[in-house]
């Protein structure tokens, strides 16, 4: 049987063919609800990519919207991160610390961010703050999760090593008890990358004057379906190459954990 | 010197009482690489770590350089039996070595030349930048050893070091440890299950009892310098000594009232 190989051309062939259907089948039908591909794709270029060259390309409907909806993406999972992380990881490594922590994390994560939406505005008021924190409060759990649980499962002859050789703590913190939580940490961010999309445009649904999520609603209350599916392919889109950086980088940085995992294999 | 007098340690979990060793005394005179040898169950890393100043032991006392030893002492460095846990498999063999000596006021320069200097003296230079994954696992037992020389240590202690590299790497690992010793005079405490290598590699072997382990016995090996792998081990008194020591591993139980022990060397022929 020959191999198949799985390299870039063959990975496009579903999406490809599934496209090209959607393309004929719109063609066929002329649905108003469903617009061609070709349409779609004309229409996310004529809002946003066929701006003047100094600007990458770019409308000032794009970086009017596209910008401030990716660094509120960002900005919100900066914040998770940076206060995710040293929590969890001081409650992976006290069980005092996480006797207290505990109770709380698992009350609050149960409650969907969604619903707190009305909460932030109340607290934040309409616009990019309230947005941020409907994504800090949907992102940081996983982080926080995933943080003790990596920082929990350091092995105990790693610890031991530690020990006797009288690692202050702060050495240990950066050298034995970081690099070791990393592999949970990455999984976590992960997680909370896809939340940040998701959290990003809903907050932008109902608090926002700007932004990808906005324009989409706007778009769908005046029944301009091509714009609203431009919205939703660009979400696709921007998922996908979101995904895409974070896993450059956790390859990056744990090419370590891959060497020694396919070893053990 | 270590003292080690009357030491004792019960483990305690849940409702299960457990006494691992119990009243073991001997000493550890500077330069002197002694093995502890012993049926399994017979508390050899409880001692370990007590000495190690990992664990509190129930009772008894430990003075290293005539100062007791409460928490993990100064100067000391252990060889773990899992060297594949023990070394960090985010760090270089080099930066594994370099960590504890992050302890000391040293400039990063400093460090790493330190590093590579133990690394060489355990025959790694070339492999500094190589990750622990990357090196077999004789290499890797190496760069855990090359680690605790690096910090010139007083005391080594090793449990088990040699008991997962294959036989043909664990003969070139107990030259290299005859080697450290002869060099550098510091105090290595080998805690060992093979009889064989207790009396090549030991100056002085101490027989540890079944569980709750005492000393049973002490023999000092006074077998000719350097050691070879091949000729000291045709050596009779090679081979008496090893004999004695087998026989005394796989003895009866200790007396009840803890005494049974004997004071034995080799005689030369």
């Amino acid at each position: 049987m020959s191999r198949m190989r799985l390299g870039s051309p063959w990975r496009w062939v579903v999406l490809v063919v599934g496209v090209a259907g959607w393309q004929a089948w719109a063609s066929w039908r002329h649905d108003p609800f469903f617009p061609a591909p070709s349409a779609i794709i004309a229409q996310m270029h004529q809002m946003w990519f066929s701006g003047p060259a100094a600007h990458l390309f770019l409308t000032a409907d794009a970086t009017g919207n596209i910008l401030p909806s990716l660094g509120r993406i960002i900005a919100g999972m900066g914040i998770s991160i940076a206060l995710g992380v040293p929590i969890g990881i001081a409650a992976g490594r006290s069980r005092i610390m996480a006797g207290y922590v505990d109770p709380l994390l698992q009350f609050a994560r149960a409650i969907p961010p969604v619903t707190l939406a009305p909460v932030f505005i109340v607290i934040f008021k309409i616009g990019t703050q309230m947005e941020i924190a409907t994504i800090v409060f949907g992102t940081i759990w996983p982080i926080l999760l995933n943080t003790m649980a990596g920082a929990r499962s350091v092995d105990p002859i790693q610890v031991e090593t530690a020990r006797v050789f009288r690692l202050p703590w702060h050495e240990r913190l950066t050298w034995l008890v970081l690099p070791a939580s990393l592999p949970k940490i990455f999984a976590g961010l992960r997680l909370s990358m896809s939340l940040a999309l998701i959290l990003m445009v809903f907050s932008e649904l109902v608090g926002s004057t700007d932004g990808i999520g906005y324009e989409m609603n706007n778009a769908a209350n005046a029944f301009d379906l091509t714009t609203l599916w431009a919205g939703i392919v660009l979400l696709g889109i921007l998922g996908y190459l979101l995904n895409t950086v974070l896993i450059v980088v956790e390859n990056r940085v744990l090419a370590w954990h891959r060497g020694a995992r396919q070893l053990a294999t | 010197m270590l003292e080690v007098t009357n030491l004792s340690h019960t483990y305690q979990r849940g409702g299960v009482v457990h006494t691992a060793i119990d009243g073991v005394t001997f000493t550890v005179a500077d330069g002197e690489l002694v093995s502890i040898v012993g049926p399994s169950g017979s508390g050899k890393t409880t001692l370990l770590r007590c000495i190690g100043g990992l664990l509190t032991p129930t009772s008894g006392s430990i003075v290293l350089d005539d100062v007791p030893v409460r928490q993990v002492p100064d100067g000391l460095a252990v060889v773990f039996q899992d060297y594949s846990r023990s070394l960090y498999p985010w760090l270089t063999a080099v930066d594994n070595v370099a960590l504890p000596l992050r302890r000391k006021p040293l400039r990063r320069a400093q460090r790493r030349g330190a590093a590579l200097a133990a690394l060489a003296t355990v025959g790694l230079a070339d492999s500094a930048d190589r990750y622990p994954w990357q090196l077999s696992g004789g290499m890797q037992q190496r760069v855990a050893i090359a680690r605790a020389l690096a910090c010139d240590p007083v005391l080594l202690l090793m449990d088990e070091p040699f008991g997962s590299v294959d036989a043909q790497t664990r003969e070139d690992l107990e030259d290299l440890i005859l080697r450290v010793s002869r060099s550098r005079g510091i105090m290595i405490l080998m805690v060992t299950h093979d009889i064989d290598e207790s009396v090549y590699v030991g100056d002085r072997v101490i027989v540890l009892t079944r569980g709750p382990g005492r000393v049973r016995a002490e023999l000092l090996t006074g077998l000719p310098e350097p050691h070879d792998q091949i000729k000291t081990r045709e050596l009779p008194a090679f081979v008496r000594l090893r004999a004695q020591v087998g026989r005394l591993v796989r003895g009866s139980p200790p007396a009840p009232d803890g005494s049974g022990r004997q004071e034995g060397h080799a005689d030369h022929s």
